[in-house]
């Protein structure tokens, strides 16, 4: 009975059909408009390179000693003098390590990417807030984002940029964006209907109304969201290290090639320590804004 | 002129309303509407004079909160027409509708709606912010508005250090503040308790009588609509009864008003005159006297006190009618109790 229906798909379905296009029409598309739209990702290219560059020369500017200080400053100030102790304590330990311009290169990496990941993703979040059938049109494109494989997109962003840190980039800004339109989108459509209609009722207009009472009220969420897009972007760095982005991925990605134990764990230790640093600061600033703090009061 | 008017207007939500107020316009009653339509508000047709207080009553579902947002535009009828003084808020484009509430309506909701991150102050100034007013100027009107409602002293404190009520009385403010001839009022005491209610139904009536605003006040609580309104809607889709206190407890339209009534406190409504009896041919020239309009629960002590009847005499001392004890608690039982004490003597074995 199996058999037969087995050869009776075969034959009438299976057998006539060609073969699946979908993954061809893609790579068809991607030469193509590789070099239809060259201008354009070289423009990308150079101006990712400059920012990448920029910001990595800006934080080995200083010498690692006083960057730790500085890194513990900032803690200490998003939170507490206990948060910059332990922050000053980890980043003492990664300055230790013989990878602190590596460490340095992936930071300046994750805040390029999480930052231009942010300034697409509030926007799109507040327009999926305002319209819902832009919602709905946005979230089946933000799972394919997510839970796409990353190494899927890395080869037309190798295609498109060539290898470096700017395809990594891109391929983390892709990875690391939804949280950041997702938690923009449930943030506004959280704030209270009473409130929103009380601006209404007071003559406020649609965009007063977005920029006086639904952002300041949503912006513990949206910060929440920028943690995820911060911590998602490092969590990137690894795979960016395989098209020869540098950084500590670059280092992980060699020592696994020469089964160096020893840098591995060093390496993978300093991103555990820069992701503590990135979160705790993040968290500490989202318990910052004027309405996590009334709501602090409330309790 | 009146200051607010509407005209066969009606709200029905869902698909097909259209179709629902043309049914409803023919006669077919509400319960055989479609499934999928809920009226809301049908064929309203009634004036507010201006400095009036007018207050809607009804059950939760009965279209009360929907019918306060049409008279702001937050929500659009399906049919009629609303008119703030002369204007005609359907014609009104978005821009136009919101001038409109900048400058003469404003609102006071039922669960304050305050910004939680902004003092009590910068809350109260928000509607000054919006009509784009100078900071200085908006905080000096905002502190007047603070003042007027009591709250001195609490300017820099955020909602959440405020209680209920005082959270109430910074949505007063704010609405003040915005000095707007037109308030509405969307159960606004209603999430508070009953001691602090009372002060606060005091307050407002306090404030209209210096300010003469004209109010339309929501509320599903019947005593608190006798207190405060001048006349009283009461609503369940449609109009069942509108008239004063007084009216709707003498004369009670239909049974669903009766049942409303039961359980209010009477001896607040109704006044001397309305319970009083004929004068008759007694001398009456040693009795006591009171006004027309003292409330029956101010008759006690002078009823009690007094031989004879009580002389209930009008504003230029002629007199109109007696009261006697009798008469008082005639006045206590509605007609609805009469009824039902009735029936429960015949139903009860012997």
């Amino acid at each position: 009975m199996m058999e037969y229906l087995r050869n009776w798909f075969w034959t009438y379905i299976w057998k006539p059909l060609p073969d699946m296009p979908f993954g061809d029409w893609l790579e068809a598309f991607v030469r193509w408009s590789r070099v239809a739209w060259a201008p354009m990702f070289d423009a990308t290219t150079t101006g990712l390179t400059g920012l990448y560059q920029g910001f990595a020369d800006g934080l080995l500017w200083l010498p690692s000693g006083l960057m730790v200080l500085l890194f513990a400053a900032i803690a200490y100030f998003a939170r507490s003098w206990k948060l910059g102790l332990g922050i000053g304590i980890g980043m003492f330990i990664v300055a230790w390590m013989p990878y602190w311009e590596e460490t340095m290169q992936t930071l300046a990496m994750v805040l390029v990417a999480a930052a231009i990941a942010t300034v697409i993703a509030i926007p799109l979040g507040i327009a999926a807030s305002e319209n819902r059938a832009f919602s709905a049109v946005m979230r089946p494109i933000l799972d394919l984002m997510q839970t796409l494989p990353a190494f899927v997109y890395l080869i037309p962003a190798v295609m498109f940029f060539s290898i470096g840190a700017v395809p990594g980039i891109i391929a983390t800004i892709v990875f690391c964006m939804p949280p950041g339109v997702r938690l923009t989108e449930l943030g506004l459509r959280q704030v209270d209907r009473e409130v929103t209609e009380a601006g209404q009722a007071f003559g406020a207009s649609p965009g007063e109304i977005l920029a006086r009472i639904k952002l300041p009220l949503a912006l513990p969420t949206v910060m929440a969201g920028i943690n995820q897009v911060i911590m998602l972007a490092l969590s990137m760095v690894v795979i960016a290290g395989l098209v020869g982005g540098g950084g500590l991925g670059g280092v992980i990605v060699s020592s696994l090639g020469r089964l160096d134990m020893a840098a591995g764990f060093n390496a993978g230790l300093a991103v555990v320590l820069l992701a503590i640093f990135l979160d705790r600061v993040t968290q500490g600033l989202s318990d910052r804004t004027p309405v996590a703090k009334a709501a602090l009061l409330a309790t | 002129m009146p200051a607010i008017a509407v005209d066969s207007l009606y709200k029905i939500f869902g698909k097909g309303a259209k179709h629902a107020v043309a049914e409803l316009k023919s006669g077919t009653p509400r319960d055989q509407l479609s499934k999928h339509v809920t009226a809301a508000v049908i064929d309203h047709t009634w004036e507010i004079s201006s400095g009036e207080i007018f207050v809607v009553m009804g059950l939760s579902g009965s279209g009360k909160s929907t019918l306060i947002r049409m008279l702001n535009g937050l929500i659009k009828p399906t049919s009629g027409t609303i008119w703030i003084d002369n204007t005609d808020l359907g014609a009104l484009s978005p821009r136009a509708l919101r001038q409109l509430r900048r400058e003469r309506i404003s609102m006071v909701f039922q669960h304050f709606a305050l910004l939680p991150h902004r003092t009590v102050l910068e809350n109260v100034a928000f509607g000054l912010e919006i009509k784009k007013l100078g900071k200085e100027e908006r905080l000096a009107r905002a502190q007047e508005a603070v003042d007027l409602v009591g709250l001195t002293g609490t300017e820099d404190k955020l909602p959440a250090q405020l209680s209920g009520g005082m959270k109430q009385r910074v949505g007063l403010a704010r609405a003040l503040a915005a000095d707007t001839d037109i308030l509405l009022m969307d159960e606004a005491f209603s999430a508070l308790d009953p001691l602090i209610r009372q002060e606060m139904q005091d307050q407002l009536l306090e404030l209209q009588a210096k300010l003469g605003k004209t109010i339309v006040f929501i509320t599903h609580d019947l005593n608190e609509a006798m207190r405060i309104g001048d006349r009283i809607a009461i609503c369940d889709g449609q109009v069942m009864q509108l008239g004063t206190a007084e009216d709707i407890l003498m004369n009670p339209a239909n049974d669903y008003v009766t049942d409303f009534t039961a359980d209010v406190d009477r001896t607040r409504v109704l006044t001397a005159e309305a319970v009083m009896e004929p004068l008759g041919d007694a001398d009456t020239s040693s009795y006591d006297t009171v006004e027309s309009d003292t409330h029956v629960n101010e008759l006690y002590e002078s009823v009690l006190s007094s031989q004879h009847p009580v002389l209930v005499v009008d504003d230029r001392s002629d007199p109109l009618g007696v009261v006697t004890p009798r008469a008082i608690i005639k006045s206590l039982v509605s007609e609805t109790d009469a009824d039902r004490t009735e029936t429960e003597e015949e139903t009860q074995p012997a």
